[in-house]
């Protein structure tokens, strides 16, 4: 088993290493006029810096190999991302303290994404072909067709219209009041989450319907076992696998859509942070966050793929 | 369907659109939809009862009525002429992106899955770096650096969604790849773009068909997206996400018609796509042909 993490974490290296290279190519797309428009905003700034300056401050002022050089050891050096070019704190420093916000949100829209998916998608399969199926899987069709930020926007204003009722604007920690919190996050996870439990729901019948049809499963009905054990001890375990792996897929887009779920509910999350860095033009905490979400998802993705182990004894981890 | 030679069975093929109309009338509706939905954004100069950005503070945040049936917004603007405006505009943006998404998904997907190998692994690691960014996060980030503006947005979505949908073409190209025919024409000698052209494509068709569907939802919702968040095609033009955004966000509470109507539009469109591309996916693909 930590012959396979170590190896799994090895393998990582030149896909991190790629995508850092994305990351760092697509901040050199700027062109040089943007600079310029960086320096008339930067008037309103307290401190006046000149073109060389900030060139010198966005590393631009050296060749490209050595930019890339010194932005990478410095990461993993010192783990130092740069600092706003507005604020003048550590990009680090921020993300870290806005990662815990995101975390949540994402880890409320996971929850109920899977608390919605499953109980469907297990009855959509077992009644498979009943006005109920037909049903469900419009519903789940109809969840990836409604855009997030209009459901959003329509939870924040109809209760206010109909009954006076808006969710809570002024942002509480966890760590201060867990109960305002989560009255807070509560809502926003369930719009993220709504989005994402269509497509679970999908692959949950069809895995559903696959492992219905296995051998075992005869066997397990002609043992005279009751449907719930059927179902739930020797069909869904099987189902599952898939349905795990999807989880991990599907890491970016509950990072996407934490962005616009974010903007909609003033939750003070990276999504946030990177909208308030493009707004002012601040490249250094847009790479940050931007390295920073591709770490997230291939972290992510490693630990579903241990999680197979626990789920699956044949993938054995050697 | 009985065990006949597919060769006898083209002779008794009814046809492709006479299968989905008897087999799949909810992809009728979708493809129905779309149709409208096509008309409307083709014909929004001729059909539109007022200009898009027609200002007439007299009429500002009017009801749904007879002279406006989608209501007005703060501006005095009629909503289901900018609704129409913003059809086009999906149209637009949606149909090329797609098409340029299916494109580079194919020619990746049809590389990478042929020649295997080291072009497969090499390819196939950017696209798993790539695949680690959220789609919305790099649009967010590449207009930041490039600008809001039509090419930006039809441009970065399509290499975002191309790269990623080529996995799904090179799975079907790794299973094509080693089928006797493949293996006939290699034999003979024949060139690989040839064999590429010739016998490849036109067996992994049917996912590429399929991908080109959905993508055209899932450009439209990512383009509106960018829209609602301010960086999408600058004002005055009309999108359904802007729409939904800025300044008419403040005034839906005293109008909600300003957030049904583009909500609604948006909704519509991307569920015809979805269950339209469900039943091409059922007819095209004959392993998910009579049952699933």
């Amino acid at each position: 088993m930590r012959g396979y993490v170590i190896r799994r974490v090895l393998a990582l290296l030149p896909t991190l290493l790629l995508a850092s290279m994305i990351v760092f190519v697509t901040v050199r797309l700027i062109p040089g006029d943007v600079i310029d428009l960086m320096l008339s905003q930067n008037d309103v700034a307290a401190d006046k810096r000149s073109r060389e300056q900030l060139i010198a401050v966005l590393g631009l002022d050296v060749p490209m190999w050595q930019q890339y050089g010194r932005w990478v050891s410095a990461i993993v050096l010192h783990g130092d991302l740069g600092k706003s070019l507005w604020q003048g704190t550590p990009v680090a420093e921020q993300l870290l303290a806005r990662l815990p916000v995101t975390f949540e949100l994402g880890a409320i829209a996971l929850v109920v994404g899977l608390l919605i998916a499953l109980p469907i998608g297990i009855y959509s399969a077992v009644r498979q072909d009943t006005g109920g199926d037909y049903a469900a899987r419009s519903f789940s069709i109809l969840l990836l067709a409604v855009p997030s930020f209009w459901l959003g926007t329509m939870v924040v204003v109809f209760p206010s219209i109909w009954w006076g009722w808006s969710p809570p604007i002024e942002f509480t920690p966890f760590a201060e009041s867990p109960g305002r919190n989560l009255q807070q996050m509560l809502l926003p996870g369930v719009v993220l989450g709504a989005a994402l439990s269509a497509i679970t729901m999908r692959l949950t019948r069809t895995m559903m319907l696959e492992v219905l049809r296995q051998d075992y499963i005869r066997t397990a009905w002609a043992k005279g076992l009751s449907e719930r054990l059927v179902i739930l001890r020797h069909a869904l375990r099987n189902a599952m696998i898939p349905v795990v792996t999807l989880i991990g897929l599907q890491a970016p887009l509950l990072i996407g859509g934490a962005v616009i779920i974010e903007q909609i509910f003033v939750i003070p999350g990276m999504g946030l942070l990177l909208l308030e860095a493009v707004q002012q033009r601040d490249y250094p905490i847009i790479t940050g966050v931007f390295l920073m979400v591709g770490v997230a998802v291939m972290l992510i993705n490693l630990g579903v793929d241990l999680t197979y182990g626990l789920l699956d004894p044949k993938v054995r981890m050697r | 369907m009985s065990a006949v030679l597919p060769l006898d069975d083209a002779a008794h093929d009814p046809g492709f659109w006479v299968r989905l109309w008897r087999g799949k009338p909810l992809g009728v509706a979708g493809a129905a939809v779309l149709a409208l939905f096509l008309v409307c954004g083709v014909l929004a100069d001729v059909i539109s009862p007022y200009g898009f950005n027609e200002i007439a503070p007299a009429d500002r945040l009017q009801a749904p009525g007879v002279a406006h049936w989608f209501g007005t917004d703060n501006l005095g603007r009629d909503v289901l002429s900018r609704c129409l405006y913003g059809a086009q505009l999906s149209v637009i943006i949606g149909c090329s992106a797609a098409l340029l998404a299916t494109l580079i998904s194919a020619l990746v997907g049809i590389a990478s899955g042929y020649f295997g190998g080291k072009v497969d692994l090499a390819v196939q690691r950017v696209v798993d770096a790539w695949m680690s960014f959220p789609d919305l996060v790099v649009l967010i980030v590449v207009v930041s650096v490039l600008g809001p503006g039509m090419p930006q947005i039809i441009g970065t979505l399509g290499l975002l969604l191309g790269i990623g949908g080529s996995r799904i073409v090179r799975s079907a190209v790794v299973s094509v790849r080693e089928h006797m025919y493949v293996h006939a024409a290699q034999s003979i000698g024949a060139a690989a773009p040839r064999i590429l052209w010739r016998h490849v494509l036109p067996n992994v068709l049917a996912p590429i068909i399929v991908l080109l569907t959905t993508r055209v939802g899932t450009v439209i919702l990512a383009e509106s997206s960018l829209s609602f968040l301010g960086l999408g095609v600058p004002p005055p033009t009309p999108t359904w996400g802007a729409m939904l955004s800025g300044s008419g966000r403040t005034y839906m509470f005293e109008g909600p018609w300003l957030a049904l109507a583009p909500g609604l539009c948006l909704t519509a469109v991307v569920y015809a796509t979805n269950v339209f591309g469900d039943a091409l996916r059922d007819l095209l693909d004959p392993r998910m042909r009579g049952g699933r």
